[in-house]
């Protein structure tokens, strides 16, 4: 679902409107106003009050709190999660793009619905669906603990967790993305006599390799930052198996919230940038889709 | 999946690449959903019914219906505002104010989460304004309302945006050059054409507030009967080992969001079908 967030001509600016079909100058004010208000109040506020209670007890309690042995341990298994994750989703993408954009066949539509599920999934049950197979009553709970084999309350389930969360976003960015690329530049390199891998590598990626750049900053936004289905299979236990977010949990509900909003606001920040790269990309990607 | 027609295929790659979508896909997400259904179904039928339909869990539903609902109607009103302040009009700061919608899609939940409880909580900047009118936003069904009109502002927006960019003007000079006012011309010709977006936008927001669990968990209180959202009395299930009854109540939240996904499936395809009759 998230995917509708991508629209590349957002924030392109209009040609200038004809005087008899735009409002009042007072009316226009007022409008532009209360969407700075609303803008303001959700949005800006938010980000304002992680900064101010990250820094209520000065730097040094910042420092520490992001020094915290537990605090590197959450970080160290957030990049973990996210580096086994991201790459895992981006191979998928790319062969799903590719089969789906490619090529004619039947059942394509269910096939297209089916890579999407996960956006209708609550995080809690993506979660849950994971405990339900491999959790200590699980389907294959007995046999996993006779091979001595950890997977929930474990780096395996958090994995497992977040990779179904993260599961569409590359292939949703790429599959609309080769559509409008067709398959020309790709049959003229096979009627040259290039063969598979190599069409691919020199002909598809070059063309494509923002647009699959742009799925992966989002994958992994969310990868680092996912919360509910990860609570769900962790366990919690410190330094071990809580993410940077379940750190900021644990934190919180302890009432350390300067420690808590301090571990936050490096999560805000990967936020930030993700934005930042992200508005790049797009004008980046709207320029070649209107050069071509 | 099998099909005729192998011998047009010129590229590489089909069995290849078809092959590993499906195998990944069924390993990541059809299997586990499809163990989702089976544990549900170790329950008897009376058995999974009084599950999902004890008052507790009643109360649950109605809360995350009724807040996601109100989240998603004034997502609806917000996001047209916005939408048509960034395509209509000019004005310093546009860009980053524009950026700045899809800040709830980047943001981790949990750290909204935290931030907006901070805001409206009884002692923060907003909440302590309410205080004193006796009026309870964090901890309260208004809290986890908040916490959904955040989760949800970038759908109606990013819905609506390129459906008013395309808008051809040509209508709206019409509508003027035969006398109808602003006001009128807005309702009458751009108000329709931007329904089925913004159906859409609605019900996404409203799909997205049903499950969502990070930015609310810590805002809402979580008092059984009052303040305790669906997601979270699964959670509060699995953590007293009654696997099959966390399944059958998730089984309802997915039939839920199944039946919102096929409702904007349903909305598109009649939208398009009218464009194309035009």
């Amino acid at each position: 679902m998230a995917g509708i967030a991508t629209n590349p001509r957002a924030g392109e600016s209009h040609a200038d409107i004809p005087k008899h079909l735009t409002e009042p100058r007072v009316i226009r004010w007022i409008l532009i106003g209360a969407a700075l208000l609303f803008v303001g109040l959700i949005v800006v506020l938010p980000l304002i009050t992680v900064l101010s209670q990250a820094f209520s007890k000065g730097w040094e309690a910042y420092l520490t709190a992001l020094k915290e042995p537990d605090a590197l341990a959450a970080l160290r298994l957030t990049l973990l999660t996210a580096v086994i994750a991201v790459p895992l989703n981006s191979l998928f993408g790319l062969a799903a793009a590719w089969a789906i954009t490619k090529f004619q066949f039947r059942g394509k539509n269910v096939l297209v619905t089916l890579i999407d599920l996960p956006f209708a999934v609550s995080p809690v049950i993506s979660g849950l669906i994971y405990v339900l197979l491999f959790g200590a009553q699980g389907l294959l709970g007995p046999w996993l603990q006779e091979h001595n084999i950890h997977i929930i309350f474990a780096t395996p389930g958090i994995v497992l967790a977040t990779m179904f969360v993260t599961f569409p976003f590359v292939a949703r960015e790429l599959i609309p993305f080769m559509e409008a690329q067709g398959v020309e530049d790709e049959e003229a390199a096979v009627s040259l006599g290039a063969r598979g891998w190599r069409v691919f590598r020199k002909v598809t990626l070059p063309n494509i390799k923002w647009g699959l750049l742009y799925g992966m900053i989002l994958c992994n936004a969310r990868a680092m930052g996912e919360f509910g289905a990860v609570s769900v299979v962790s366990g919690h236990i410190r330094g071990e198996t809580n993410t940077l977010p379940l750190h900021i949990e644990i934190l919180y509900n302890e009432y350390q919230f300067a420690a808590a909003f301090a571990v936050a606001s490096l999560l805000m920040l990967l936020a930030v940038v993700t934005l930042i790269v992200k508005s790049v990309l797009e004008s980046r990607m709207s320029g070649k889709r209107y050069s071509a | 999946m099998a099909s005729k027609g192998n011998k047009d295929r010129v590229l590489p790659g089909f069995r290849l690449t078809l092959g590993f979508t499906v195998l990944y896909l069924s390993l990541i997400v059809l299997i586990p959903i499809a163990v989702l259904a089976l544990r549900s179904g170790e329950l008897s039928a009376a058995q999974w019914w009084n599950t999902v339909t004890t008052p507790r869990v009643m109360a649950s539903y109605k809360l995350s219906l009724m807040t996601s609902l109100f989240a998603a109607l004034a997502n609806l009103l917000i996001g047209l505002l916005l939408a048509w302040v960034l395509v209509r009009y000019r004005f310093p700061g546009k860009k980053m104010i524009d950026g700045l919608i899809d800040l709830p899609f980047a943001l981790p939940t949990a750290v909204a989460g935290i931030a907006l409880t901070t805001i409206y909580a009884p002692n923060g900047w907003i909440g302590s304004l309410f205080q004193p009118l006796g009026l309870k936003i964090a901890y309260s069904p208004l809290g986890i309302t908040i916490a959904l009109i955040f989760i949800g502002l970038p759908f109606v927006v990013r819905t609506v945006q390129p459906v008013l960019q395309d808008l051809e003007a040509d209508m709206e000079e019409a509508a003027v050059l035969l006398g109808a006012y602003r006001w009128r011309s807005f309702r009458k010709v751009i108000l329709p054409e931007l329904v089925p977006s913004l159906l859409t936008g609605f019900a996404l927001a409203f799909a997205r507030g049903i499950g969502e669990y990070g930015s609310v968990v810590f805002i809402s209180g979580n008092m059984p009967m009052k303040t305790e959202i669906t997601p979270l009395l699964i959670i509060t299930k699995l953590e007293q080992y009654q696997y099959r009854e966390a399944a059958a109540i998730a089984v309802v939240l997915l039939l839920i969001s199944f039946v919102l996904l096929l409702l904007i499936n349903f909305v598109q395809r009649w939208s398009n079908r009218r464009l194309h009759s035009v």
